[in-house]
């Protein structure tokens, strides 16, 4: 386990993997897509909009974990001094930004024709708001910083002190009186929604997870071979590329 | 299945079909955007090298 830590052994390993993880989020994509608009029947009360869900509650819950994953590798890489791991927190970021977006664009799109509103400051999408700014800060602070060691530093202990913000996050619907629903899905025993519903909503979230896998993995060994350039395993992985 | 039927989404096509298109361009760019940088850096090592074995 240890060696692929290596960013010698990790970046033809992480090639290998690719085509894997790249075919597994297609597959997984196009069936979630199929039973989200084709088979899930149209909610009672929500009508089709209920399809809106199958894109922004995967894309919600893939926000707060890309920042955990971020976080966790920000705090290995603070305390080991371990590359791969800045380089996976650095590569995180983007790709969290980018559900939280996604969270956000179709919350309101699903928020005005249900509560009335495309926003409202109550603490669940407030708390979220925030979590894009801390990817955004997040990358403007690594842009801001020369020496990769250093950004990789500072940026770890942005991600640290930011993940106080999961919680806040996920217990907002329960600490206060939100306008945002509470969760039917992680409630503790059974979820309360329909099979039909549930189902192509954890393929979903299956499709972003392996959606994420694969692209934080190119953007790594994008990472790797830019810091590594002065390594013979670079200069030889450029020179065999024709 | 009647497809006019499908693509008005009972009245909400407006909010529903942009979720989907958005969704479909904040992933693609996911994956463009590492597939040019890949590109980029290939390019510029090259000439790195090439500047570095010349200075020697």
């Amino acid at each position: 386990m240890h060696k692929y830590a290596s960013p010698k052994i990790f970046y033809p390993f992480a090639g290998k993997l690719l085509p894997w993880l790249a075919a597994l989020t297609a597959v997984l994509l196009v069936t979630g897509i199929y039973l989200g608009l084709f088979v899930a029947p149209p909610d009672y009360q929500q009508g089709d909009t209920v399809r809106i869900m199958f894109i922004h509650v995967p894309a919600a819950w893939m926000s707060m974990f890309i920042y955990v994953v971020m976080a966790a590798a920000g705090a290995i890489a603070l305390s080991w001094q371990v590359k791969l791991a800045e380089v996976l927190a650095s590569a995180c970021a983007p790709i969290g930004a980018s559900f939280t977006l996604l969270a956000l664009v179709s919350g309101s799109l699903w928020g005005k024709p249900m509560w009335g509103t495309w926003w409202a400051w109550d603490a669940r999408l407030t708390s979220e708001l925030i979590l894009l700014f801390l990817y955004l800060g997040f990358m403007a602070l690594q842009a801001s910083i020369e020496d990769p060691r250093r950004a990789a530093r500072a940026c770890a202990i942005l991600a640290l002190v930011g993940v106080v913000n999961i919680p806040i996050i996920h217990f907002s619907v329960e600490w206060w009186n939100t306008l945002h629903q509470a969760a039917s899905v992680s409630k503790l025993g059974k979820p309360s929604i329909h099979i039909d519903i549930l189902i192509p909503l954890l393929v979903m979230f299956g499709a972003f997870k392996a959606f994420f896998a694969t692209t934080v993995l190119m953007r790594m060994r994008n990472e790797l071979l830019e810091r590594e350039r002065e390594t013979q395993w670079v200069a030889q992985v450029v020179e065999q590329d024709k | 299945m009647n497809w006019t039927e499908f693509f008005a989404m009972g009245g909400h096509a407006v909010y529903i079909w942009p979720v989907y298109g958005i969704a479909a361009v904040i992933l693609a760019f996911n994956v463009i955007q590492p597939v040019t940088r890949r590109r980029t850096v290939f390019k510029r090592l090259r000439q790195y090298y090439r500047i570095k074995s010349k200075a020697r």
